[in-house]
């Protein structure tokens, strides 16, 4: 109710001491004297108070380094099978050796299942596999073009028979570690560059709609109404099976975030619209227009700078709902498809029950997924209090 | 209040019009038609099918025409109720869907009930009694709900229903029931399946909606009328249910019509994985065969359930809120 | 001071403070002045100086993070005994049949004061079943009756009706109805002409007029408006940063200002004596933030009579100056009674 009167920045005044965000003014001075922090500043002073917000954006980084370094943290092809070790459970790291450090992991050895007379494998508690980080395996391009063989971590000395599955394996037994972390680069791209796409839509058709207004306006919130008011997922799951059965990876990726962008930019151009129109009523807008301000100055000038904040919040926060749209597409098996690895993918693999129960780390996907849609909602949220402290 | 009315109701019948295309369109998208998927299903499993075959197959099911003209046909046949045969099964398309399209409905305003009586009392006490530990608490909760999808919620549902109960939590009737015809005992039987499915689908909705009614009763609490009402010397549990609550309470009211399109929406995938005999899973089905008449009405009747849905929504609105009834905007 | 009339209100040295992260905000900074009965007190001066925090005070209705931290507001009942309201549980039994059963409040806004899914005449009604036992349908008559009262033609159609549906005029005049209802003591009026247009204001004003003669209920007039102010206040009370500077007799303070902040808020209103094309004389400088209150004097910063060394060092005490007037001003303390630093 009580909220302290803002303060009349005065910008010629010089700054004096600044401290998260509070002024202070020298002394018992007649005049008050104001530090100047520009808009950014400001933002960045509020935004780092807010603990969940800084706590997601790490969390985000480090995705985000796991997708651009996926060959790195990864220590085998995610797509090499051998259905004999189909489902081989987690092998746990012993991180010490006689006392000292020396990470290992009980070897595997085959056995017959004396019931089903199935070849499995089981930890034999007698042999060591001594791991090492950064060890040498697979050859990658590193970034797409230096050639590199080394990983985060890896079996020492690269025998032969010995493996990891720091995560166990999947039903074609591959490695799911190392199939997350492909899977995590393509989830968390496809986020990216579907809300790239919305947020094109809906700034252009958002900031069309709200500036000139009129029949414009009307017929543009028509649609909008009109696509909000449909169920998301069969229209997608429509246009998703209608893709050609023989495309390749690479095309389906695209399409699917083309489909996931078309239904999703309305939020973003919802969002873009209000702004405009309130700003529009706003004084220094009217000011900006009575000096004789050019229309695209008072746009680019005035207008956006005032609210691209709010934009990069809503951005931020448009990015959980894609990154849910496409795991939940590519669950049904109408989004991306293998040999394509995202969270969806791999979470096919849990719609079988019975292979679910007797191995629950099928579910491990669930992990990064709902991990990656908090961090993303922790940090829209920092950011849109940041840019709007008094909405 | 009749301009009101009028607008809305427009609104609808372009919306339902729109989501034809589009529910016509999409079926149409995919190289090929029906026709072309039975043939190759039909060489994958060993028979061939010969030209003239199909083209007699083309014929028979009206696949040769100019797109507008099978739209027209189409929509003329929906208008009529008749949804035309669902090829794969052989048999029409209302007897394909019928009781499950009624239990898509069942389990959605289960959903929408648990959302409302859960989010609303809880929004409240957060708003009311602010940075406190509950409400930080239910603030947790809510985003956890938020981030997790409600077909992992459903796996995980299932996973622990038969790692630790050793029973399949999935479904929407006992096997005794599935086949019955209705009867009391059978909707018994539903009631008791029905919390399940109902909670999962509801869950995020209701991370949502607590939101939405924490930040609206905020926002209430404090215009000056809630003041004023305390001046009146009204007790301070009084003071904020009948005035704040009950204003929140409009913008709340009028989320059903956005909710439901999310919770039909959920309700496709969540069936898939709890196996629930809802049109989801039929859905799939047609769409992976490019069964035209099954999908495309499917996604045509989900696509007027909620503008219907959205529709009563809004004459509720109208209903709580005198501001619109009285045509104030 | 009006020393005839018999004291209704006594507000003893009143501080409320609000806690917020980035600091303590003194609202009100030890407030202290009398309201006496059938009597209006004008309470002036700027926005942010703490006047309707005071009036909520009164009320027991700051809300969180606001909180009276010191002072008495002591309440003389209609039986003679004198009750501390600073005191009371603010949802307490008590508290809330003084609120609106006693004391009265109407708002500055008029637009949002009434609840806008609720009749007017629901509100009205509640007021009534709260303090007094009657029936629904009595308290309906009642209703319509306070309503005709404060001049709304056809109240028994108007009790139906939601508060968009009115003028702002009959809006605010509806509020004063609900508030009257239960026949207060003392009306608090926050601003309450500050929303509406010239004509209104005086009709408004008017109203509180008649019904303070008809009723003989004493006014606390609250507003940043000096004609409001001269028109209908037999006190004032002058108030800066939280707290009073001066307080008298409406005559002397507009007559013969002592302190250089009243004097200066008198210089700076226009008149008919006023030249033309000459600037009016503005009050240098801008209210302080309340984080960043300046020692000494609160004034000092922006007083043309500043003392150095004095004003800006030590505190400056309501000091009586004759006539019961009282003003806080080293100018009016003999140097040796000032206060501790």
């Amino acid at each position: 109710m009580k909220r302290p009167p803002k303060l009349a920045a005065t910008p010629r005044s010089p700054a004096v001491t600044i401290d998260e965000g509070v002024v202070l003014a020298a002394g018992g001075q007649a005049e008050q004297r104001i530090a100047v922090a520009t808009q950014w500043q400001l933002m960045w002073w509020r935004f780092r108070k807010h603990r969940l917000a800084l706590g997601g954006t790490f969390v985000l980084v480090l995705f985000y380094l796991v997708s651009l370094f996926a060959d790195f943290f990864a220590y085998t092809d995610p797509n090499e099978s051998d259905a004999q070790r189909s489902l081989i459970a987690p092998q746990q790291i012993h991180w010490r050796d006689d006392g000292s450090f020396r990470p290992y992991v009980h070897a595997l050895t085959g056995a017959r299942d004396p019931l089903t007379f199935k070849r499995v494998y089981v930890p034999d508690p007698g042999k060591k596999v001594y791991l090492s980080f950064f060890a040498s395996g697979e050859p990658y391009q590193f970034l797409g073009f230096i050639p590199m063989d080394r990983h985060l971590i890896g079996v020492q000395e690269g025998r032969a028979g010995d493996s990891l599955f720091l995560l166990g394996t999947d039903l074609q037994g591959r490695d799911m570690w190392s199939r997350l972390m492909y899977a995590t680069q393509t989830s968390m791209t496809i986020g990216l560059v579907s809300v790239a796409l919305s947020l094109v839509l809906g700034v252009v058709l958002g900031g069309v709609s709200g500036f000139f207004g009129g029949m414009i306006d009307t017929v543009i919130q028509r649609i909008i109404e009109i696509l909000r008011s449909i169920p998301t997922i069969p229209l997608w799951m429509g246009l998703a099976a209608a893709l050609p059965a023989e495309w390749s990876v690479v095309q389906v990726y695209f399409a699917i975030t083309i489909i996931i962008s078309l239904i999703g930019w309305t939020e973003l151009a919802r969002v873009v619209r209000g702004r405009f129109i309130s700003l529009k009523e706003e004084d220094f807008v009217m000011a900006a227009e009575l000096v004789g301000c050019s229309k695209s100055r008072i746009i680019f000038r005035h207008m956006v700078p005032s609210f691209i904040s709010h934009i990069i919040a809503a951005t931020t926060l448009a990015i959980p709902a894609i990154i849910i749209s496409e795991t939940s597409l590519s669950f049904l098996g109408l989004g991306l498809r293998p040999p394509a690895i995202s969270w969806g993918v791999l979470l096919q693999d849990a719609q079988n029950i019975q292979a679910l129960v007797i191995s629950p780390w099928l579910l491990v996907p669930t992990i990064p997924v709902v991990v990656a849609v908090l961090a993303f909602n922790f940090m829209g949220d920092g950011i849109r209090d940041a840019a709007d402290p008094y909405l | 209040m009749v301009a009101y009315i009028v607008r809305r109701l427009l609104l609808a019948v372009l919306t339902v019009w729109a989501i034809s295309v589009l529910s016509f369109a999409i079926i149409h998208l995919p190289p090929g038609d029906y026709v072309t998927s039975y043939i190759a299903s039909m060489s994958a499993s060993g028979s061939a099918v010969s030209e003239g075959e199909a083209i007699a197959m083309r014929e028979q099911l009206g696949l040769d025409q100019p797109i507008t003209i099978q739209y027209a046909k189409w929509m003329g046949l929906m208008l009529q109720g008749n949804f035309g045969m669902a090829m794969e099964w052989g048999r029409p398309v209302s007897d394909v869907i019928g009781d499950r399209m009624s239990l898509t409905v069942v389990i959605s305003v289960a959903a929408i009930i648990f959302t409302w009586a859960v989010a609303l009392p809880i929004g409240i006490y957060s708003a009311v009694y602010r940075y406190s530990i509950l409400d930080y608490a239910f603030t947790f909760i809510g985003f956890i709900g938020l981030a997790i999808p409600g077909f992992m919620l459903a796996l995980i549902v299932m996973y622990i229903g038969f790692a630790y109960f050793g029973a399949n939590v999935g479904g929407l009737f006992s096997p005794d029931y599935a086949e019955a015809p209705w009867s009391w005992a059978r909707v018994w039987d539903l009631t008791l399946h029905l919390p399940i499915p109902a909670i999962v689908l509801g869950i995020s909705g209701t991370a949502q909606l607590i939101r939405i009614m924490r930040s609206n009763l905020l926002d209430e609490l404090r215009k000056p009328y809630v003041m004023t009402a305390r001046a009146r010397g009204l007790p301070e549990y009084r003071v904020i249910l009948k005035y704040p609550v009950r204003v929140a309470l409009n913008p709340f009211v009028s989320t059903i019509g956005y909710l439901l399109p999310y919770v039909v929406s959920g309700s496709i995938i969540v069936s898939l994985v709890l196996s629930l005999p809802t049109v989801g899973p039929l859905l799939l089905k047609a769409l992976i065969a490019q069964d035209m008449f099954l999908a495309g009405t499917i996604v045509l009747l989900l696509g007027v359930l909620t503008v219907v849905g959205t529709f009563i929504s809004d004459l509720l609105l109208m209903w709580v809120d005198p501001r619109i009834r009285l045509g104030q905007q | 001071m009006s020393g005839d009339a018999k004291t209704l209100l006594s507000v003893r040295n009143l501080r409320t403070c609000f806690y917020q992260d980035e600091g303590t905000t003194k609202a009100v900074d030890g407030a202290s002045f009398d309201v006496h009965e059938g009597k209006t007190l004008g309470i002036v001066g700027e926005s942010g100086c703490g006047k309707s925090v005071t009036a909520q005070s009164i009320l027991r209705i700051v809300e969180a993070p606001g909180r009276i931290v010191d002072g008495e507001i002591l309440l003389t009942r209609p039986d003679g005994g004198v009750t501390d309201l600073v005191q009371q549980k603010p949802d307490g039994r008590e508290m809330r049949a003084i609120r609106g059963g006693d004391i009265g409040l109407i708002f500055q806004e008029p637009m949002t004061s009434f609840s806008p899914v609720h009749t007017v005449g629901e509100q009205i009604i509640e007021a009534v079943l709260l303090h007094s036992k009657v029936s629904r349908k009595e308290a309906r008559l009642r209703g319509i009756e306070v309503l005709k009262s404060v001049g709304i033609p056809k109240p028994e159609r108007r009790i139906d009706e939601y508060s968009f549906e009115l003028s702002g005029g009959l809006r605010q005049r509806a509020m004063i109805a609900a508030a009257l209802s239960c026949n207060p003591r003392l009306l608090i009026a926050d601003e309450p002409t500050t929303a509406l247009d010239v004509t209104t204001q005086a009709q408004i004003l008017d109203l509180l007029r008649t019904i303070q003669r008809e009723r003989g209920m004493a006014i606390m007039l609250i507003t940043h408006n000096l004609g409001v102010v001269a028109e209908m206040a037999d006190d004032v009370v002058v108030m800066y940063l939280g707290r009073v500077v001066e307080q008298g007799d409406v005559d002397a303070i507009f007559h013969d200002p002592k302190h250089p902040y009243t004097k200066a808020l008198l210089q700076s209103i226009p008149s008919i004596d006023s030249k033309p094309r000459i600037r009016l004389p503005t009050i240098q400088g801008s209210i302080p933030h309340p984080f960043n209150r300046p020692p000494g004097c609160p004034f000092h910063p922006r007083c043309t009579a500043f003392i150095a060394g004095r004003c800006d060092k030590e505190e400056p005490q309501l000091v009586p100056v004759g006539d019961g007037r009282q003003v806080s001003c080293f100018l009016y303390a003999p140097a040796a009674a000032g206060t501790a630093p």
